[in-house]
């Protein structure tokens, strides 16, 4: 890649190294056929940051034969590509080979979202109207008189019908939804005051009435709409940042016929019986057995387990896990409807549903706040009407009071905080699902981890090395780049720095499960299992590891371990420090997990959890009157995730645990958890000061307006003066950032630097 | 009272001519992807669009 790379890509490659990227039969399986022989088909291409990639990508793929074209989206990192024929150009090779890993991007991100662009459009039309109305307006403040006043009130009335009918829209039909299912929320009060100020001010318009409040009404939908809007932007931003990673399912695999053909078929076509091939890197579609073939899995996002697993013929295999090393036939057990991933959601709606409902803050203010309004409104006309008779001035009082209460302030006081919040969390690489997550994170007084992938990185990292000479590690080294297995990988990365040219290996072989075997000077090489490299040699010890030998004499051995993710222990620290109970709950074994949680001081831990047992302990909780935060990244972790008060995912996880979580960090650090839970915090307080700031706005306002002295000029300054106040109190968040950046370490903070606007 | 006969045509059609500008703009997809847009100009091509 020739230009800056954002911290996500350092997450990414990790995944890249997992990932050969969708086959040609995947991309037709998934296009989109334009007619007249021309497909679409939209790649994500999460590496995309500048216009160096944009070029390099558009003019590559442009090169190709039958390309008619293709368009990068630098915001949702997508390509989309257009080709004619039926075969599929070497998209993804090339895109691979010019640095920019790609996968089929998500149907559910690559939906066209429409509720933004009616959010937009309804912004656009409040704005509109609001600014020619306030001009109007202040001409009526500043003396207009008769017919000019009578003009200014009917162009304001006309100008404020789009509005009505267009803006007003999106807040009737929340409000009706809420009444019809017995609830309140923020929206009700919103859409009386505004439908009662318009219709009085029609009415005055009529009757050459003196004061109109078109401008309080269509104001007060401009000032909500902006809030309603960024809300909604910081979630899409959220989601197409997390829908860009790559898919764990497969869509598809290779069939072998009875009689030795081979077809790709599509995940719905595949049954019971039905026997697949399944390269080495590819992840197992459905549960099956192996017929033939070794090779290593990568369990770590199923099952917890953090040390590959060596399978034969005979053995079982879970949907989800990955195949290493060599190339596998299975058959299958169960349809993809009834395979682990399958078993996994059916899992995670029942806990979804147990999970009860979470009443945002500004609902439940709401609750209490609206009938109080509605009240004072009543009352105040039936106080005027009792006092004057005049039942114009009574339902003038009463509406300027809806007015002057309508929540402006308490409609902004929650949103405005949150998309701030929203914004220092995306800032440190942590992507927020919506505002409720952060207020549910704000109560949480428990956080349970997974161990694998979670506390640890979940792939395997060297921890104790044995050699006589250096060189022998450079030989194994090079030996280890041949290989895909995770311990190869580590041994290549760690020490082929050292060596500065390769050495010349013949005859290298992989023998899944075993190791890798070579020839050098008619010696032969081997690195892998202890046993196997030592074979014929010295007298093996009854030693678990990894082992390079040359004509079996042991030259290093490599001892692997799980490593545990940067800053977890101060993470850990800082989140007890914080007060918080912790927990580990995992899948893996025993030994290896109380390693960790003594590693972490963690008192409380349990090993071998299935899945369903994450979510009953989490239910046991619940219980006890706990909120728990849930952490974790498999697929076993999935159900967990979404039974938890609030839940957390690293970006490396499985995709059906990402899209379950609440919230999802995409950096290796630790730190994201303590970060989030205190920003969260942060934005709880000002909340409840925005409350208050509203209530004591309220206190001071709400008599002047029951006293009948409020006009349309007081109404806009009051209601403008309020909405400026939570503003700015909920601005302070921001103000805060410096202080809080120094837990970030030095080099998470030097890759911070790229441009991530998020609004 | 009579300028205001043709100054607020003028200015609510101007108004409107903003808010049709705006919106065509939205409709044409051009807010599509504002990060691209804002990276594309420093694109280098030649007045035959190939770059």
């Amino acid at each position: 890649m020739s230009c800056c790379a954002p911290a996500i890509d350092m997450m990414l490659d990790m995944e890249r190294a997992k990932s050969a990227g969708p086959s040609d039969d995947e991309i037709l399986l998934s296009r989109r056929q334009l007619g007249n022989g021309l497909s679409q088909i939209d790649l994500a291409v999460p590496s995309v940051h500048c216009a160096a990639c944009i070029q390099a990508i558009e003019t590559g793929l442009s090169r190709l034969a039958n390309i008619e074209s293709a368009r990068v989206n630098l915001s949702t990192k997508r390509v989309s590509v257009n080709w004619r024929g039926s075969a599929v150009p070497d998209i993804v090779p090339t895109l691979a080979r010019l640095g920019y890993p790609a996968h089929l991007a998500d149907e559910l991100g690559a939906e066209k979202d429409g509720t933004l662009s009616e959010l937009i459009t309804a912004v656009a039309v409040a704005g509109f109207a609001t600014g020619n109305i306030m001009l109007l307006s202040v001409s009526v403040w500043a003396g207009a008189d008769g017919p000019t006043r009578d003009l200014f009130h009917w162009l304001s009335a006309l100008i404020a019908v789009p509005v009505m009918a267009f803006a007003g829209r999106i807040y009737f039909r929340s409000a009706w939804n809420a009444l019809r299912h017995g609830r309140m929320n923020m929206d009700v009060p919103i859409s009386l005051g505004v439908t009662l100020a318009y219709s009085m001010s029609l009415y005055e318009t009529i009757t050459h009435g003196h004061h109109a409040y078109f401008d309080a009404s269509v104001s007060l939908l401009f000032f909500l709409l902006i809030g309603r809007t960024l809300d909604h932007l910081m979630r899409d931003r959220a989601r197409a940042a997390v829908s860009g990673l790559v898919r764990l399912s497969p869509r598809g695999a290779i069939v072998i016929a009875p009689d030795g053909r081979r077809n790709y078929a599509a995940l719905t076509e595949i049954e019971p019986g039905m026997r697949l091939f399944i390269a080495a890197g590819e992840r197992i579609p459905v549960n099956a057995i192996v017929v033939e073939g070794r090779s290593d899995l990568d369990c770590s996002l199923v099952t917890g387990e953090s040390g590959s697993q060596g399978i034969e013929p005979g053995s079982a295999v879970l949907a989800g896990v990955q195949n290493l090393t060599g190339p596998l036939t299975i058959e299958v057990t169960a349809a993809a409807k009834d395979s682990f991933l399958a078993e996994m959601v059916r899992l995670m709606e029942a806990a979804e549903q147990g999970k009860g409902a979470y009443r945002r803050i500004a609902d439940r203010v709401s609750a209490l706040y609206s009938p109080v309004v509605h009240v004072t409104a009543l009352l105040s006309f039936l106080g005027w009407m009792a006092a004057t008779g005049d039942w114009h001035l009574s339902i003038t009082v009463a509406t300027a009071v809806l007015i002057i209460t309508c929540p402006c302030a308490l409609g902004l006081a929650v949103p405005i905080v949150q998309v701030v919040a929203a914004r220092r969390l995306f800032e440190n690489g942590i992507m927020v699902k919506d505002g409720s997550a952060m207020e549910r994170l704000a109560e949480i007084d428990t956080v349970v981890f997974d161990k694998t992938g979670t506390l640890t990185m979940g792939r395997q990292g060297l921890r104790d090395v044995k050699f006589s000479d250096e060189h022998d590690l450079a030989m194994a080294a090079s030996l280890a780049a041949f290989s895909r297995h995770p311990a190869s990988v580590a041994i290549d990365t760690a020490f082929s720095v050292r060596s500065r040219q390769r050495v010349p290996y013949e005859n290298v072989v992989e023998h899944p499960g075993l190791g890798i075997e070579a020839t050098l000077d008619g010696r032969c090489c081997r690195l892998g299992r202890m046993s196997w490299a030592l074979e014929g040699g010295d007298i093996p010890d009854l030693q678990a590891g990894t082992a390079f030998s040359i004509d079996g004499a042991l030259r290093a051995s490599f001892d692997f371990n799980d490593s545990l993710r940067d800053d977890a222990k101060a993470a850990v620290r800082e989140l007890a420090g914080t007060g918080l109970s912790l927990e580990i709950l995992s899948g893996d074994k025993a030994p290896a997990v109380a390693q960790v949680a003594g590693l972490l001081s963690i008192g409380m831990f349990n090993a071998s959890v299935l899945p369903s047992g994450k979510v009953d302990r989490l239910a046991q909780l619940r219980t006890t009157g706990k909120r728990v935060l849930m952490v974790g990244d498999g697929l076993n972790d999935a159900p967990a995730l979404s039974s938890a008060h609030v839940s957390m995912a690293p970006a490396t996880g499985a995709d059906i645990g990402r899209n379950a979580a609440d919230f999802v960090f995409l950096r290796d650090s630790l730190m994201a958890v303590p970060l989030s839970v205190q920003i969260a915090r942060n934005a709880d307080r000002l909340i409840r000061q925005n409350f208050a700031l509203a209530v004591i706005y309220n206190l001071i306002a709400v008599p002047i307006a029951i006293l009948g002295f409020v006009t349309p000029l007081i109404a806009a300054i009051a209601m403008s003066g309020s909405s400026l106040i939570v503003i700015g109190n909920a601005l302070r968040l921001r103000a805060k950032k410096r202080g809080l950046s120094i837990f970030w370490p030095a080099s998470v903070k030097s890759s911070s630097g790229t441009r991530e606007s998020v609004l | 009272m009579a300028t205001l006969v043709y100054l607020l045509p003028i200015a609510l059609f101007l108004g409107a001519l903003g808010l049709g500008a705006f919106l065509w703009a939205l409709r044409t997809g051009q807010y599509d992807d504002l990060d691209g847009a804002a990276e594309r100009v420093l694109i280098d091509t030649n007045p035959g669009g190939e770059p």
